[in-house]
């Protein structure tokens, strides 16, 4: 129960935070958030050891039992990992927080509490073995990710990247639970651990390939690939703190921890290979040649946290190969998922800090534009070591942890070529090349980020603040974190044998029974000399001189058009698709005119009506009990019929009131013909009733709209009504030509006396039998004659102070 | 007899009809409320004669009452083509 429970102990705190901040202003409030993440990456560290074993953990909590929903804490590798992760760079960016955020000037109640929002949401996400409840907290990251990137929301580009983060992130998200869905179906579960165990017979099933895309739009969208990266770049308005964990660390790594969750069930597919290792790479080569583009810091950090995506996600479209391969745990494809673990962990340590010296560098100097950066190597010596150790491991040099996961990451993409299935051998050799590419671009952004950044002579009298190295406070976190990039390439078989091996167990748990089996050994030198080895030197090399001439050739981005890209493409959809078009096209139909909306509504229902009788073969014609028809009743017919031509096309409007008064009276006369005294005494009345007040509507007409006109032919009308009458004649005909049970009033007849006491059947039906009705009549008319008394009595002006 | 009421129906609807040519036709206003009030008289004739041929009493109310709204309606048609006005405002308030 306490395990789950952990999983809400960062909302519960969130609860007390407004009181933190407003009774105990003179502590920072973050020192209390602190509390939060130290106890749960303290707690997730008492996992480790029986984890690292390959055993899992698991706990429910039932929450809609009837439906099967549940809240489940599930701890496997995967979990675990990203557990850790989320606590504990929780832990550091709340500290960094607490240096960059102002106590007095800024609203921290507001911030600590979507950030824990966010960390439980987070927690959530990777603990949830039911699916629904994963959605849940997948909705509350989007939710919390929203408020946090609209944090300064005085800001209007603040305002835009939240609503461009959560337009996208929410509609991948719903994908996603289409996805859920339907994969509920297939299997009759929400339990993913389930899933996996059928997995074998849901690969045939027709919904499969339909939820695989839905749950691959959800994880892209999330994890800002290829075409949905857009919003993290526009995400970077958000305080640096929240870029450093949502946007490096953490939530971005939710897509790509729901394809590695997911890998089981569906790498059996070779659409989901395809896809993922496809889009990983286009997202990874995109985002690294975009990224040489940016003027700003934390733009250029974006872009870069998209290509790393990219690199990731498709290391494990290529980890989904092995569940192809005869003997993968042998082959060479068992290195993808392992680095794409790998890669995960650097990345998150790397980019954590360097999104943090972007904010020293933003807080200490007050710009993020790198044309005006330069210079700082001596007045930030701190700020640099980190930089340089988080740019080097980016760029994959050693003796950084990047050096590492990129070499695995380069032997995972040239096996791919090798590879003969899904027609990997013809187009597998474009992988290893573009990925290649994407490296030698990630090689020079990261030598433009820092170096542009801190060398040179810059200009550093006329930045906005007078630049010095920031305080320790603020510095802690970075150098943690660039600690431990350099750490984690000394050991990382430790590391691999703790966390990566059990994470990638959780990947491929057909391959491997225990994470003893992982027989992966990660060296910095392998002893021999590998086509990666000669690919890292052409990346450095090549780099070098890409960099160094780099003020030459990067005039060619503007090369680009400005028109042509897919942020302009956001903008067109949003503001002129659905801003304009559709206002334009509910314009167009929604005119305000109820002529326009009754013929809608008639002519829908005439054609549906009339369709329906033809389609499903209801129209039938019999007139075996029908009376005979009369002379006199013909000639009564065409009175009716000659009223109500008159009505319609009368050219003056009180020769309509007049002509619909005949027809009021030739009805009247009907019901005298067919028996019904009773109709025909209230319809005489009713007329004659209603022609008055006809005429006093007519007579109260402003003089100018009492011109003499006939009604204009329009042939839609003309279409509509015509539609109507037809469909009112079939439907009658149809009705009267088949009936199947007879008429009740047999019944009223012989008991009218014997039950009711009365000899008039129409007036003990109307008071006796069915005496509910007329009530509700009376009811009606009562309103009717209330509404009308206050609609000519009450006159309140529109100033509305007038009775 | 039977016979005798069927030929005064017909040719009371017929009249019906002619007036209902004047009603449609009629140059002003007042021919048309004329129309309409014989039209409410050719009605009532018609009830009578249909009361006979069906044998019932109970229609004889409707004569009653038609032959109350048709002169009720012909005094207000004439009222408001006269001053324009059917219920006219009590002064004193």
């Amino acid at each position: 129960m306490f395990q789950v429970f952990c999983i809400f102990i960062p909302l519960l705190a969130a609860i007390f935070m407004p009181f933190f901040f407003k009774k105990i202003s003179s502590i920072h409030t973050g020192w209390f958030v602190l509390v939060v993440p130290v106890f749960l990456v303290i707690y997730y560290a008492t996992f480790v050891p029986a984890i690292s074993k390959g055993d899992t953990i698991i706990e429910q909590l039932e929450w809609i039992p009837s439906l099967g929903i549940s809240f489940v804490s599930y701890l496997d590798g995967l979990s675990l990992l990203f557990s850790l992760l989320i606590s504990g760079i929780g832990a550091l960016v709340v500290l960094y927080s607490i240096y960059y955020l102002d106590r007095t000037r800024e609203k921290l109640h507001n911030f600590y509490i979507y950030l824990l929002m966010f960390m439980c949401a987070m927690l959530g996400v990777v603990q949830s073995d039911n699916m629904m409840t994963l959605y849940l907290f997948w909705e509350l990251t989007s939710i919390s990710s929203f408020l946090l990137i609209g944090y300064w929301n005085n800001r209007d580009k603040s305002r835009f990247g939240a609503l461009k983060s959560t337009m996208i992130t929410v509609a991948g998200g719903m994908m996603m639970l289409g996805g859920f869905v339907l994969l509920s179906i297939m299997g009759d579960t929400f339990s993913i651990r389930e899933l996996i165990a059928q997995a074998p017979e849901l690969v045939t099933n027709d919904l499969f390939v339909v939820a695989l895309v839905l749950i691959l739009l959800g994880a892209f969208t999330k994890s800002a690939q290829f075409p949905f990266y857009i919003w993290l770049p526009d995400a970077m308005e958000a305080p640096t703190p929240v870029s450093a964990y949502l946007h490096s660390a953490t939530m971005v790594k939710a897509g790509i921890y729901l394809v590695a969750r997911f890998t089981p069930i569906f790498a059996q597919s070779e659409v989901w290979v395809w896809l993922v290792s496809a889009t990983g790479l286009l997202t990874l080569f995109w985002g690294s040649f975009f990224a040489l583009k940016q003027r700003d810091l934390k733009g250029i950090l974006a872009f870069s946290t998209v290509s790393q995506l990219g690199l990731i996600m498709s290391l494990l479209g290529v980890g989904a190969i092995a569940y192809h391969v005869e003997g993968a745990e042998s082959s060479i494809f068992k290195y993808a998922a392992f680095a794409a673990i790998f890669h995960l962990i650097n990345h998150a340590t790397f980019k954590g800090s360097l999104f943090m010296i972007a904010g020293i560098v933003d807080h200490e100097t007050g710009t993020r534009d790198i044309r005006k950066l330069g210079g700082l190597m001596s007045i930030m010596p701190v700020s640099f070591t980190v930089a340089i150790i988080g740019s080097f491991s980016m760029a994959g040099l050693p003796p950084f942890n990047g050096f590492l996961s990129k070499e695995m990451f380069l032997t995972a993409m040239i096996s791919i070529a090798q590879f003969d299935l899904f027609n990997f051998s013809t187009w597998g050799i474009l992988f290893p090349i573009i990925a290649w590419i994407a490296s030698v671009f990630t090689f020079i952004y990261s030598f433009y980020f820092v170096f542009k950044t801190f060398t040179g002579k810059g200009n550093i009298e006329e930045l906005p603040h007078k630049p010095h190295e920031a305080p320790v406070g603020m510095l802690i976190s970075p150098v943690i974190l660039a600690g431990l990039v350099v750490v984690l390439f000394f050991i990382p078989n430790i590391l691999a044998d703790t966390f990566i091996k059990p994470a990638v167990m959780a990947i491929q748990p057909f391959l491997y029974s225990s994470p003893e089996q992982i027989n992966i050994h990660v060296a910095a030198w392998h002893g021999e000399i590998t086509t990666e080895l000669y690919m890292t030197f052409g990346i450095i090399a090549l780099g070098l001189v890409l960099y160094l001439t780099l003020a030459k050739w990067q005039k060619m981005y503007n090369l680009f058009p400005s028109k042509l890209t897919l942020n302009n493409l956001y903008d067109f959809v949003i503001y002129e698709l659905f801003d304009k078009w559709v206002a334009r096209l509910s314009g167009q139909y929604m005119t305000g005119s109820i002529r326009r909306y009754l013929s809608y509504m008639l002519g829908s229902i005439a054609i549906i009506v009339i369709a329906t009788l033809f389609i499903q073969d209801a129209f039938r014609v019999s007139f075996e009990d029908a009376s005979p028809i009369r002379p006199h009743q013909i000639i009564v017919i065409l009175v009716l019929v000659v009223g109500t031509i008159t009505t319609v096309f009368a050219k003056s409007r009180i020769t309509s009131i007049v002509a619909l008064g005949l027809v009021g009276y030739t009805v009247s006369l009907f019901f005298v013909m067919f028996n019904a005294p009773d109709l025909a005494l209230t319809q005489l009345v009713i007329e004659t009733i209603s022609v008055a007040l006809f005429l006093l509507a007519f007579y109260h007409l402003p003089q100018y709209r009492k011109e003499e006109e006939r009604t204009r032919f329009r042939f839609s009308r003309a279409f509509v009504s015509i539609a109507v009458g037809v469909m009112v004649t079939l439907v009658a005909l149809s009705a009267h030509s088949q009936k199947f049970i007879g008429s009740i009033s047999e019944y009223y007849k012989e008991t009218v006396y014997s039950l009711a006491g009365g000899g008039n059947i129409v007036n003990v039906i109307l008071v006796d039998y069915r005496g509910f009705d007329t009530l509700f009549e009376v009811a009606v008319l009562a309103i009717a004659g209330i509404g009308i008394f206050a609609m000519i009595k009450l006159r309140l002006s529109t100033k509305g102070d007038k009775l | 007899m039977t016979t005798f009421i069927w030929v005064a129906i017909i040719i009371i609807v017929l009249s019906i009809v002619g007036l209902v040519y004047r009603l449609v036709k009629g140059p002003t206003p007042s021919d048309r409320v004329v129309a309409l009030d014989a039209i409410g008289v050719a009605l009532i004739c018609l009830v009578g004669l249909f009361s006979i041929i069906v044998d019932t009493s109970f229609f004889l109310d409707i004569i009653l009452l038609l032959a109350i709204l048709s002169f009720i309606g012909t005094i207000a048609f004439s009222k408001y083509i006269e001053k324009g006005d059917i219920i006219t405002r009590d002064n004193s308030r």
